[in-house]
């Protein structure tokens, strides 16, 4: 019934808060969605215009070793305070996708913050960040510093100003 | 009547030559009995003065008042006017501060100093039948005693006896012993070792702090440097630093006998303490918009009340207590709410200066609370030992408890959609730390058992579901399953999206506190 499914809950509303950035990197449509949570924590994910998620196309590989030195699989917190978790800014990378048409896109964690986890899962089921990249497919979870909590979605889109970019983009037609 | 023997003299000559007061006199010469430091100070010098102009008798000596008045006259004379022992009387008049107590042992004494302390008590309003006297005394009181020993103790080897630091009745002792009785008069108890009221005492003497600090520079190592800006001359360290440092080396850096000051100590004001009070029960909380503790930001209320300060309140006033700590099995969110019994819970009354309460009462306490407000309630409040306490936190992942939680489907369902959920039996769950409370506690995976399920159905998007899991499990991520992160989870089993709209506790199954019939 689409009157449930209009009023829908979701925890996503009930408890984040939606920013964006688009065209990552210069790259035409390559947008980001982080899910920032009313304790601080955010879920970067991919917003629903990025071109992974287009055109019925399917991953053939989620790569997270972003150098030679570095994989964020290799990532490690303990304690409450998550000591030893990578420190990101806001264009390091977090993963890098191959699509079966040969199409490669690079996720970038957007925001500054601790590096808590990555989605492991995606690893094994890609059609995870398919059908689901706003829950299930989500890319990582990262916690900014205390003092920048506030801060550190400055420079972010909110969701009115996102849908503003998709209306622009829209009228230009431009092909994601 | 001192029971003093013929070795004494000679300490006790040399004690009152050095300034001493009787009282400490009496220490250096081991007099362990309670009566003696009870003695006026004037009684016990007359005795003392008896006794040292005694001539040396193969028989133990008893100094009493008797024996005194038979004594020649001429003799008393003596003492008055100028021989060996008018240095003694000279030394010691009662303006003159003892250098080893600094005065604790001989104003402080007297039955109006006991009766300060004992209005100092009655002020503060406390119930009690008995106390324990507790006397903190500065540090270098330690130094002077030291010095003393050391000052007796060459005098004794000269003449091959010997005099161990432990025998030496500690001034502590001695000024218990000398005010205990009249106090526990004043305020009609018993002054006992141990009681769960704590009258304290405490003195100062800024004009000798600086008696210690040689220490620091003869053993550095027994001092260590504190955080804040408090002193490192803390008694333990002191009296740490004295057993180590040597006789020769104390000699060379402080005086012995130890100096006379111009001061007598100061006493602090009077402090009581009462050991805390545990009162234990189970809660309810009707209400979907009450925070278990205080919901505060930045140092503002986000949601006024808490389950914590309506039980405490009416206990705080009651027991007439400073302050107290809630803590209880377990603890529910601010939107869910928590029925059946209710949750075990403690509160410790801090300092409370009322502790005795019968059955009746505590009962009278309970309606007050559920009186107070619509949106808890209390049952089986109790007083309890602190070591009953722990059976609450006892086994906290062994406990179960269970659950009744109002879900919505994405996808339609029908009754016969949910029968399933009544066959599984121990279901193995792994949850990664739930991301609304992630930022405050460590990343972990936790396995929980959901040990049954059963639904009721509601309609094509709504059903009741109860559920009995292991404690510690988080119920709202086992349903919307929390970005995948809790496994399985609902929308796994149902094969569809899910999300919880209320939650309740059932039961909390712990049996403590034991149930407290009506």
């Amino acid at each position: 019934m689409e009157d449930s499914e209009k009023k829908a809950p979701s925890v996503i509303d009930r408890y984040f808060t939606r920013w964006y950035r688009t065209d990552l990197k210069g790259k035409s449509c390559e947008d980001h969605c982080i899910l920032q949570h009313s304790n601080r924590i955010c879920v970067i994910t991919l917003a629903e215009s990025h071109p992974i998620l287009q055109n019925g196309r399917k991953i053939k590989n989620i790569n997270y070793q972003i150098s030679d030195g570095c994989s964020r699989l290799k990532n490690k917190v303990s304690g409450k305070s998550k000591r030893g978790g990578q420190f990101l800014t806001e264009f390091a990378p977090l993963c890098r996708i191959t699509c079966t048409d040969e199409q490669e896109y690079t996720i970038f964690s957007c925001i500054r913050g601790r590096l808590l986890e990555v989605n492991e899962d995606i690893l094994n089921k890609p059609d995870l960040l398919l059908e689901k990249p706003s829950t299930e497919g989500y890319i990582a979870v990262i916690l900014p510093k205390f003092e920048e909590s506030k801060s550190v979605t400055e420079g972010l889109l909110t969701r009115e100003q996102y849908e503003e970019v998709l209306t622009k983009r829209n009228q230009q037609e431009e092909p994601c | 009547m001192l029971s003093l023997k013929e070795k004494d003299r000679p300490i006790v000559r040399k004690l009152l030559c050095a300034g001493c007061c009787v009282r400490c006199v009496l220490r250096f010469c081991c007099v362990g009995t309670c009566s003696a430091y009870r003695r006026s100070y004037e009684d016990i010098h007359k005795e003392l003065l008896a006794f040292i102009s005694e001539e040396s008798s193969p028989q133990p000596h008893d100094a009493s008042g008797e024996e005194k008045t038979d004594e020649p006259p001429n003799k008393r004379l003596r003492i008055d006017e100028g021989s060996t022992e008018a240095s003694v009387t000279a030394a010691q008049t009662d303006s003159d501060i003892c250098p080893v107590c600094l005065g604790v042992l001989q104003d402080f004494c007297d039955p109006t100093f006991a009766k300060q302390v004992s209005d100092a008590v009655k002020n503060q309003q406390y119930e009690f039948n008995s106390l324990v006297l507790t006397v903190s005394l500065p540090a270098q009181l330690s130094v002077r005693e030291h010095s003393c020993w050391l000052h007796v103790k060459k005098e004794i080897r000269e003449k091959s006896m010997c005099l161990g630091k432990e025998d030496v009745i500690q001034v502590k002792d001695a000024f218990k012993w000398a005010v205990q009785g009249k106090i526990g008069q004043e305020l009609g108890a018993a002054v006992l070792a141990n009681s769960s009221c704590e009258v304290s005492v405490g003195f100062m003497h800024p004009e000798t702090e600086e008696d210690c600090h040689f220490l620091a520079n003869t053993c550095p190592d027994c001092f260590k440097p504190t955080k804040n800006k408090a002193s490192i001359f803390t008694r333990m360290a002191v009296v740490k630093a004295l057993e180590k440092i040597s006789e020769e080396k104390f000699s060379r850096h402080y005086p012995c006998p130890p100096k006379k000051t111009n001061t007598r100590c100061t006493a602090l004001d009077t402090t009581c303490l009462h050991t805390s009070v545990f009162i234990a029960g189970r809660y309810n909380k009707f209400s979907r918009e009450l925070p278990q503790t205080p919901w505060v930001i930045d140092g503002e209320r986000r949601m006024d009340g808490s389950v914590e300060e309506l039980i405490a309140a009416p206990l705080l006033s009651s027991f007439r207590a400073d302050g107290f700590n809630f803590s209880s099995s377990g603890r529910e969110d601010v939107d869910v709410r928590t029925l059946g019994n209710g949750r075990p819970f403690a509160v410790e009354l801090l300092n409370p200066h009322r502790a005795k309460f019968n059955r009746t009462e505590i009962k009278q306490l309970q309606e007050t609370i559920n009186q107070s407000s619509d949106k808890i309630r209390v049952r089986d409040l109790q007083i309890v030992t602190r070591e009953a306490t722990s059976r609450m936190k006892e086994g906290e992942e062994e406990k179960t408890k269970t659950y009744s939680a109002l879900i919505w489907t994405q996808k339609a369902i029908d009754s016969t959609d949910l029968e399933f959920l009544a066959n599984i039996k121990d279901l193995k769950i792994a949850q990664k730390t739930p991301l609304r409370v992630l930022h405050r506690r460590p990343l972990a995976v936790r396995p929980r058992l959901i040990h049954s399920m059963s639904s009721i159905y509601l309609d094509g998007h709504h059903f009741t579901l109860k559920l009995c899991t292991q404690a510690g499990t988080y119920i709202k991520e086992f349903v919307h399953g929390d970005f995948g992160r809790t496994k399985p989870n609902l929308c796994d089993l149902m094969k569809t999206n899910a999300d919880i709209l209320e939650l309740d506790v059932e039961s909390v199954d712990i049996d403590w506190p034991p149930a407290i019939p009506d």
